[in-house]
């Protein structure tokens, strides 16, 4: 075969090929194995993070060539004395709050009620999961119709209950909330499956023995699932509030960030900043500002993990 | 109380409490079923609304009725012949598909070396490619794109594709995998003569398809439903992906909501039919990686 071949240095100086190959002879074809991701690895993550943290100490700008002049830390200073960058993290910080707790606590709930049903459990995957896997545009299309003020099926819906519906996207008070109902829809699914497996994780003598012991259902679940989901319930946090910190799409897609910039995310002020003003070094700045955020979660998540294995 | 210290004398009961707890368990996992019906029906509607209102005469749009009294595809039609969309499907279909091939075999490749290779440093590299899973790809977008330009690769698949193949999660998902496959497999292998290449490719790849599965979906969904980095990196509208496609022709249907949805549903439809295919792999390969675009 070619391919089993070509890649490897050349025979030439090469043993006879039977025979048990030893360790010393291990290194190069390690480093052919290792040589096509790395060179990606290195060119398009480990180089680009390197030179935008060299850009964000100078006056970078995307019409001009070049790193431009040297700007030391003023690039920071800009950014954290700016009214629109605290602006920006705040809605980033509140889209994360509205987001989380549904879309942890209605994750688990529904995985709980899916691990107990007798049937029709890829029903609830497909009808959980599947708005998961739409391209943010189509979550866009479908939505923005929905909140039509007059129209859109929720004012509509809402309206045979008796209630009036506000003006979802238009009022800077409820277009956040608007957007992080749509993102519940939108991504439960992936908290949903992460829960389910948890679940599926628990070994079913445990409910055959604790109903052996006369635990009701409700006792089951208070006793057994929840106290040995802990685990999962830090992995899905930790996920969700670094997703939601990351959030773009809907912002840029139903509000364009408005109204007067109530929804405007960190990630479209950088987006804002380094492409449609062409400040390039400042953008730079506020991708390492939003970088260390999420170092910050993750390193606390890691401390919460860490504490959890000593207690097991 | 802990389960096992009661379960000895329990048991002497059982008889007539099982029977009672066992009916009273049935019932309610009944009712469980019963509620969650109800709110996944709930989940439902927004895309049936969607489907509904694409199969609506653009004039009847505005009359919210579930029934459709005069069903039309007219609807696909005018957006296949006034939109690109075909031609978006098929740049996110190149796309995709080129990240996908390339991380998964990359990815495969490094975690072969980690996993089945003694040489310097390995835990050093292992340690560097784990720590880019840190690091969040929106965070490099803006030197990604001087990046670019500067290759003269804006406006490409490549400028798409190629910031997406290092996938340092897929690397861990590969060696953990690997790792788990007996040694003696390979033993036997090297015996006949066979080099770490075909080790690889007739050996540890066709063992490692959960894996493989796993690792490709993930990258083909990411890719194609990626907005942010497509958008910046591709302007010339004959090279759009779905996403931003969709996202660039938004709105310019104005109140034709039959069309809009129309437009929504087929950029929908694709990868909806790769997940009712492959829905099982899907659901496995996410729960039991955890991982997160």
């Amino acid at each position: 075969m070619s391919t089993t071949e070509t890649a490897v240095r050349p025979r030439s100086a090469a043993a006879p090929r039977p025979g048990p190959r030893r360790a010393e002879r291990i290194g190069r074809p390690a480093a052919a194995f290792l040589a096509p991701f790395l060179v990606l690895y290195l060119l398009f993550i480990i180089g680009p993070a390197l030179y935008g943290l060299v850009m964000s100490f100078f006056n970078t700008s995307l019409v001009h060539p070049g790193l431009g002049s040297f700007a030391g830390l003023s690039n920071y200073a800009d950014a954290l004395g700016s009214a629109d960058f605290w602006s920006s993290l705040w809605h980033t910080i509140w889209f994360t709050v509205l987001t989380t707790p549904p879309l942890i606590v209605l994750a688990f709930v529904f995985a709980l009620l899916a691990d107990r049903a007798p049937r029709g459990r890829w029903f609830f995957r497909l009808a959980f999961f599947m708005p998961f896997i739409l391209p943010s545009a189509v979550v866009a299309l479908i939505w923005f119709f929905l909140y039509t003020p007059g129209l859109g099926l929720i004012e509509v819906g809402l309206a045979k209950f008796g209630l009036a519906a506000p003006v979802w996207l238009g009022d800077p008070t409820w277009a956040m909330p608007a957007l992080a109902i749509t993102t519940i829809w939108w991504t439960l699914g992936f908290n949903f499956v992460l829960y389910l497996a948890g679940m599926q994780e628990i070994p079913r003598e445990l409910y055959e023995a604790s109903s052996i012991d006369g635990a009701s259902p409700w006792q089951q679940i208070r006793r057994v699932t929840v106290p040995l989901l802990g685990r999962t319930t830090t992995l899905v946090a930790v996920l969700q509030v670094i997703a939601s910190l990351k959030v773009f799409d809907q912002m840029y897609l139903i509000t364009q960030g408005g109204p007067n910039f109530a929804t405007r995310s960190i990630l479209q002020y950088i987006y804002d900043e380094g492409f449609t003003n062409y400040r390039t070094g400042y953008a730079a700045a506020l991708s390492m500002l939003f970088f260390v955020i999420v170092l910050a979660v993750s390193a606390i998540w890691f401390s919460i993990v860490r504490r959890q294995e000593k207690e097991v | 109380m802990t389960l096992t210290d009661t379960l000895e004398p329990a048991t002497a009961r059982r008889p007539v409490d099982a029977r009672r707890i066992e009916a009273r368990t049935r019932v309610f996992n009944r009712v469980c079923a019963v509620v969650l019906l109800v709110f996944a029906l709930i989940w439902l509607v927004p895309v049936l609304w969607a489907v509904d209102t694409a199969l609506k005469p653009n004039e009847e749009t505005t009359r919210t009725t579930w029934l459709i009294e005069n069903p039309t595809f007219d609807a696909f039609g005018r957006v296949l012949r006034d939109t690109d969309i075909l031609r978006w499907l098929g740049s996110s279909a190149v796309i995709a598909c080129i990240t996908t091939v390339g991380t998964v075999l990359t990815a495969s490749l490094a975690a072969f070396a980690l996993s089945r290779m003694r040489f310097r440093y390995r835990e050093l590299v292992f340690w560097g490619i784990l720590a880019g899973i840190m690091i969040p790809g929106q965070v490099l977008i803006v030197p990604q794109f001087r990046e670019m330009d500067g290759f003269g690769l804006l406006n490409t698949f490549w400028a798409v594709s190629l910031p997406q193949i290092p996938t340092a999660v897929a690397v861990f998902i590969f060696r953990q995998f690997f790792d788990g496959l007996p040694r003696e497999l390979e033993e036997v292998a090297r015996m006949d003569g066979a080099g770490y290449w075909r080790i690889y490719l007739r050996v540890i790849m066709p063992l490692a398809r959960p894996a493989v599965a796993a690792v490709a979906i993930f990258a083909f969904v990411t890719s194609w439903n990626d907005l942010l980095w497509p958008l910046l990196v591709l302007s010339n509208p004959d090279i759009m992906t779905i996403p931003v496609g969709l996202a660039t022709v938004q709105g310019a249907f104005g109140i034709r909501y039959a069309d809009t949805m129309g437009m929504a549903v087929l950029g929908a439809v694709p990868l909806v039919a790769v997940f009712l295919l492959f829905q099982r792999n899907i659901v496995e390969g996410i729960a039991g990686t955890g991982l997160k675009g």
